[in-house]
């Protein structure tokens, strides 16, 4: 028996290069916040209609494609068995493209339900709803067959983020269509605010918190060589993380129309939320305690302990933001788009990038990717880009909220809306540089990846043996 | 508000969820104390020919910090709205932070605008610092449509040049600011028909002088002095009363392109400035008229020079 690698390749390529595509969209809005002519006055380059194609296609479609690629590669090598069905995953593979391709289109020409991470009108969710559980049916359907006798940590944070987001995905986007291409979300007011951002956090908690946790604990023991620190910490933080997660939605919605017991709950359970959340940081960085002096010569790992370091900041920022004394000061500001960003490029972009230059040498037979010292360069360069990125946001942000709260004497308000863009203006150009420089490291990638996997021969990979840890006979070892 | 079932069952939801992390914590320890030493090294469970797992007690600090979390949301949750309906010890709610923070704000500014209350006009425009406030409210409360220096746009009454839809002076802006304006137009495009609308087009141009269609206008004045003279007047000098802007001049609220006029002729006008009177204190809107005279009149002084 030989694992299916044939559609981890698929969506290993896919990943890369909807991650560039993704990025440049990034780069594009970034720079149309600093000179906002650069839309040339073209309705499907506006701001308005790119920013939500940046966010669906480096969520959904770069970080969607790292989470295929990766999960479908871990669920068979740590069940020591082949995907169920091979046509399976090569519908999961295509419909997901079509999906991102839809995307791609309808956002441009202003075809959106304009709830933000679920701008997809209602014949695309439709496709993703199919290709989800096609992707369930072929994952779960993995695991039920596997040929070990304990299920992986790895697959339990895989399996919680793809049941999850199903009922994220269905229940948001419950709606009534009124043509192909419009519809009315059935939830209206403050229930449609509450459900959209139930489902907006958990998309965070769940896709790329849970879901890229679940490749931390297969690539990061994989490179470093050692084995994952603790067994019960898993336990405890993957349970504790799944449902307090589910509570914290409202913490989006601080003073709004939202009634107050919800506000709380948002806030009380984001602060619970912070131990769950660096339960995986620490199990992941102890993981690599004991082989620290790998981190000189190794920069698959350097990567990794970067995405953890910055998951444990935006996890610990998180929380902080969703108080309300804070959240009072931080809401509407750069300052969120910081913290997005420090979880999005620094804890999952680093994470997938660190997981596929570990993975794909083995997916074309080789030691290692063709150039390490690339691979070196790729790490500084998005390590700088992301602390410029978030720097720079965190600066604005704080700024902003401090400008809009300044009152004069006379009780009116010292700066105007206009001051305070002016103010934030030399902030966004140091935010495009980041982006630049982010978004050149993955070119850099690009070629690494086109180097090694060009011309080389898909190898078969033979599946581990059956392993039964509950006779002891087998296998066990003391 | 939930109705009591729901309540009831949001209190449980919410507890459940804390109590169980506890719970979870207490478990997890009590498996950590139990087993022996050895229980730290190598399960002996090896995935993927290497991945092992090695089975370390749980960090003391991680267990305080999630056990101090744990604590605070309880404690939270008894001071302040969160449980279900269970308004909390303090009493708080968003809307009372609000009102108070409100009071305290025009409690600590009253002085300011105290010495306000009794100044005319011409004083309040002599005065720097009621000018300077008067441009900030101006600013936070009319720029956003009427442009921060004032101008307006397409819609929006200019506010500097000389004229006024809806008359000049202290009291008329006052009005304004206080009560708002609706201005009301009606369509006419049946009234008119599709001969027509060109036809009033044409003679609406002609009044102020523009190029028109003379043959076209001349059908048109029947048609204006039947449907349109009510509100524009004769001449189509307009009615400040009505704010029924003078066509006479050269001065377009709307613009004087033709399918701009056609479409207020057929589709109709309707001008609305926000009343202020509940969201501005009577000092606060006379600083405001006084404002806008005194820029208006500071401009045409310096139109009057070039």
């Amino acid at each position: 028996m030989t694992y299916n690698d044939r559609v981890v390749r698929q969506f290993t390529v896919a990943t890369v290069l909807w991650g560039i595509v993704g990025m440049l969209v990034g780069v594009l809005i970034a720079a149309q916040l600093w000179i906002p002519a650069l839309n040339f006055d073209i309705p499907w380059l506006t701001y308005s209609r790119l920013r939500p194609l940046h966010t669906n296609a480096v969520i959904f479609a770069f970080g969607g494609c790292a989470l295929f690629a990766t999960s479908l590669y871990v669920v068979q090598r740590t069940c020591h068995v082949r995907l169920i069905s091979d046509k399976l995953a090569a519908f999961v593979f295509w419909g997901w493209q079509l999906v991102i391709v839809s995307a791609a289109v309808t956002l441009p020409l202003g075809i959106t339900q304009s709830k933000e991470y679920a701008e997809l009108e209602w014949p695309i969710d439709i496709l993703i709803a199919v290709v989800w559980v096609a992707y369930a049916v072929l994952f779960l359907g993995t695991i039920a067959k596997r040929r070990v006798s304990h299920i992986y940590v790895a697959n339990w944070f895989y399996a919680a983020f793809i049941i999850t987001i199903a009922l994220l995905h269905i229940v948001n986007n419950l709606s009534i269509p009124v043509s192909l291409w419009k519809s009315y979300p059935i939830y209206t007011g403050a229930v449609d605010g509450m459900v959209q951002w139930w489902y907006g956090h958990n998309a965070v908690g769940f896709f790329l918190t849970a879901g890229f946790l679940g490749m931390m604990y297969y690539y990061v023991p994989k490179q470093a060589e050692r084995p994952v620190y603790s067994y019960r910490l898993s336990i405890v933080h993957f349970w504790a993380l799944i449902s307090i997660y589910m509570w914290a939605g409202p913490h989006h919605l601080q003073y709004t129309s939202l009634p107050d017991w919800l506000q709380s709950l948002g806030m009380v359970f984001s602060l619970i939320l912070l131990a769950p959340s660096w339960g995986g940081m620490i199990n992941g960085l102890m993981t690599l305690s004991g082989a620290w002096h790998k981190l000189r010569t190794d920069p698959i790992l350097k990567f990794m302990i970067v995405a953890l370091s910055f998951y444990g900041m935006s996890t610990f920022e998180g929380p902080m933001m969703s108080i309300k004394t804070v959240n009072a000061l931080s809401h509407y500001t750069d300052w969120t788009i910081g913290h997005v960003h420090s979880g999005a490029l620094g804890w999952v972009a680093m994470m997938t990038i660190g997981s596929l230059y570990c993975m794909i040498p083995r997916l074309v037979g080789k030691k290692e990717m063709h150039s390490v010292s690339a691979i070196d360069l790729h790490f500084w360069i998005s390590t700088i880009g992301v602390v410029l990125y978030i720097a720079s946001m965190w600066i604005a942000g704080v700024m902003q909220g401090l400008m809009w709260r300044a009152f004069n004497e006379d009780g009116t308000l010292t700066y105007t809306f206009i001051e305070t863009i002016a103010a934030t203006k030399p902030y966004y150009a140091i935010r495009l540089l980041g982006g630049i420089l982010f978004t050149a490291g993955m070119f850099v990638m690009a070629w690494n990846c086109w180097r090694t996997m060009a011309g080389a021969k898909p190898v078969e990979v033979e599946a581990a043996p059956p392993a039964n840890w509950d006779t002891p006979a087998e296998g066990a070892q003391a | 508000m939930l109705n009591t079932t729901w309540s009831v069952i949001a209190i449980v939801l919410i507890v459940a969820s804390i109590l169980g992390c506890w719970w979870l914590l207490h478990w997890t320890k009590g498996i950590s104390d139990r087993d022996d030493e050895d229980d730290i090294h190598d399960s002996g469970h090896v995935w993927d020919h290497d991945i092992r797992e090695l089975n370390n007690p749980l960090p003391r600090w991680w267990l305080n910090l999630f056990n101090i979390t744990i604590i605070f949301a309880i404690v939270y949750l008894a001071l302040y709205p969160g449980l279900g309906n269970l308004p909390g010890v303090l009493g708080w709610t968003q809307e009372n932070r609000y009102e108070e923070e409100l009071a305290a704000a025009e409690a600590a500014t009253a002085g300011v605008y105290a010495r306000y209350a009794d100044m005319e006009l011409e004083q309040l425009i002599r005065d720097p610092d009621a000018m300077a406030t008067g441009r900030r409210l101006f600013g936070q409360n009319c720029a956003m449509c009427h442009g921060s220096d004032a101008r307006g746009g397409t819609g929006f009454p200019n506010l500097v040049d000389e004229h006024w839809q809806w008359g000049e002076g202290y009291d008329a802006v006052l009005t304004a600011i206080t009560g708002g304006r609706q201005a009301a137009m009606p369509p006419w495009a049946q009234a008119l028909g599709e001969e027509g609308v060109p036809q009033v087009v044409e003679y609406v141009r002609s009044l102020s002088g523009l190029e028109h269609d003379a043959a076209l206008a001349a059908d048109g004045q029947g048609k204006y002095a039947m449907f349109c003279v009510a509100c524009h007047g004769p001449e189509g000098k307009g009615n400040p009363l009505l704010g029924a802007p003078n066509l006479a001049d050269n001065d377009w609220l709307y613009g004087s392109d033709r399918e701009v006029i056609v479409q207020g002729l057929q589709e109709g006008r309707y001008g609305q400035m926000p009343a202020f009177e509940d969201q501005l204190s009577e000092e606060r809107r006379k600083l405001l008229a006084a404002y806008v005279l005194g820029m208006g009149e500071a401009a045409a002084i310096l139109e009057g020079r070039q």
